[in-house]
């Protein structure tokens, strides 16, 4: 979605960290990892992220490596701007923030292709998409360029959790509707399965009825 | 006879959007009207365009003879960001009326995952260059016709929006979840064309 290149734009959302107790700042660790699960999950709360959650969800253990990968990356971007915010010169900032984040893909790519070469294979493209993935270039901009390192990397964690929920979520409907199997295990007799699933219309329907699901849940507590 | 068959499969049969998934982000958040997304797909089409040539020359010239693969991915974000705010310079000089038309978009475009995407398949040459050799003509002309499939996915979902956003819908569908069930059925109408660019391979007896 558009609205964090928007933020990422505007000088004026550049806050200043506020000063805090010692242990107002455990409680609030805690409550910044669950809150990137549920309050603001990357997929079904600030709607970020879309191509990858579409692209890699063909499968459930897809989307959770596409959903780990991304992680990774949001965390140790996350830790490094976090370390850095005072260094970077206001003007330059965007920049900045995409040389960390990309130099993380890279790192990322390079351990990939030696260790899971299979899933570097299935994910292709996707891998260095991480660079224009707005989840990360977001939460650097809104929380690790605020925050601390270790709520950065608190914030990191959530926020990572919460994508590759989300990922592995659409995935398992998806495998499940269209091969009818679980993590690769077929559950389902072949005369069930609904190619259309596996394919791009699949993908746009399930996100679509999933954050559909996600508001009637919003509104109910509201 | 190759080159249009490049043109057809990537704008009808390998619809960037609708069944790659890169540049879902502008397709979602820049259809409310058609006139601002014509305006967004012209934008990327020029983008994509001029960072296609200058990305392949980057990878032919400097990357391959250095053996520095591995900074492909830093080297063209950065590349690509640089080329986007050179553009948005030298348009605001020559064409002011272009820039008043286009400005808003061009910041926009440089976390736009199809540009950086369609750089990299096309540096790789892992596109369908439909049997001719993938190099620099083919190249461009593939992320030329790619780019026209974004800019006509975009506006046919923006005319369906419009209209979309006078209905009376439940409130939980409300945005995003329909927005994203009616990508679905054009995706599904998209996949009508499948297989469209080998039927002309074999007519025309390639």
């Amino acid at each position: 979605m558009l609205v964090p290149a928007v933020q990422v734009l505007n000088p004026l959302t550049m806050h200043h960290q506020e000063t805090k107790s010692n242990s107002e700042y455990k409680m609030n660790y805690l409550k910044t990892i669950i809150n990137g699960i549920f309050k603001e999950n990357p997929t079904f709360v600030l709607l970020l992220g879309m191509c990858p959650t579409l692209a890699t969800t063909t499968s459930a253990i897809n989307g959770m490596g596409m959903g780990v990968a991304t992680m990774f990356v949001l965390i140790c971007s996350n830790a490094f701007i976090s370390l850095l915010k005072d260094l970077i010169p206001d003007g330059i900032r965007i920049p900045c923030y995409i040389v960390v984040i990309a130099s993380f893909v890279t790192v990322l790519q390079m351990v990939m292709q030696a260790y899971v070469p299979d899933l570097y294979n299935t994910l292709g493209i996707f891998i260095p998409l991480i660079v224009v993935n707005c989840i990360i270039l977001g939460r650097a901009e809104a929380f690790a360029a605020k925050n601390n390192v270790l709520a950065s990397i608190c914030d990191g964690i959530g926020i990572g959790i919460g994508f590759t929920l989300a990922l592995t979520l659409v995935g398992f409907i998806r495998e499940l509707l269209g091969n009818g199997a679980v993590f690769g295990h077929r559950i389902l007799p072949e005369s069930m399965d609904m190619l259309v699933f596996v394919l791009a219309p699949g993908a746009f329907i399930t996100l679509g009825l999933l954050i559909a699901i996600f508001n009637s849940f919003k509104n109910r507590k509201a | 006879m190759e080159y249009f068959l490049i043109f057809i499969s990537a704008i009808f049969v390998n619809n960037i959007v609708l069944s790659q998934f890169l540049g879902i982000c502008p397709f979602l958040g820049v259809s409310k009207k058609v006139g601002t997304a014509a305006g967004m797909g012209i934008a990327v089409t020029f983008v994509l365009t001029v960072s296609v040539i200058v990305t392949y020359a980057l990878q032919i010239w400097v990357l391959n003879p250095y053996g520095l693969d591995y900074l492909q991915t830093i080297l063209f974000i950065l590349i690509i960001a640089g080329l986007v705010q050179m553009l948005e310079a030298v348009l605001k000089k020559v064409s002011p009326s272009l820039y008043q038309a286009l400005g808003i978009f061009l910041p926009l475009i440089t976390t736009n995952c199809c540009i950086l995407g369609v750089s990299i398949l096309v540096a790789n040459g892992v596109y369908n260059a439909h049997g001719l050799e993938p190099t620099l003509l083919t190249g461009v002309f593939y992320a030329f016709a790619t780019s026209l499939g974004f800019t006509l996915a975009i506006i046919i979902f923006a005319g369906i929006r419009e209209q979309l956003s006078t209905m009376s819908l439940p409130k939980s569908m409300e945005g995003m979840a329909i927005a994203l069930i009616t990508a679905g059925l054009l995706a599904m109408a998209f996949m009508g064309f499948s297989g469209v660019d080998h039927g002309i391979a074999v007519a025309a007896g390639l």
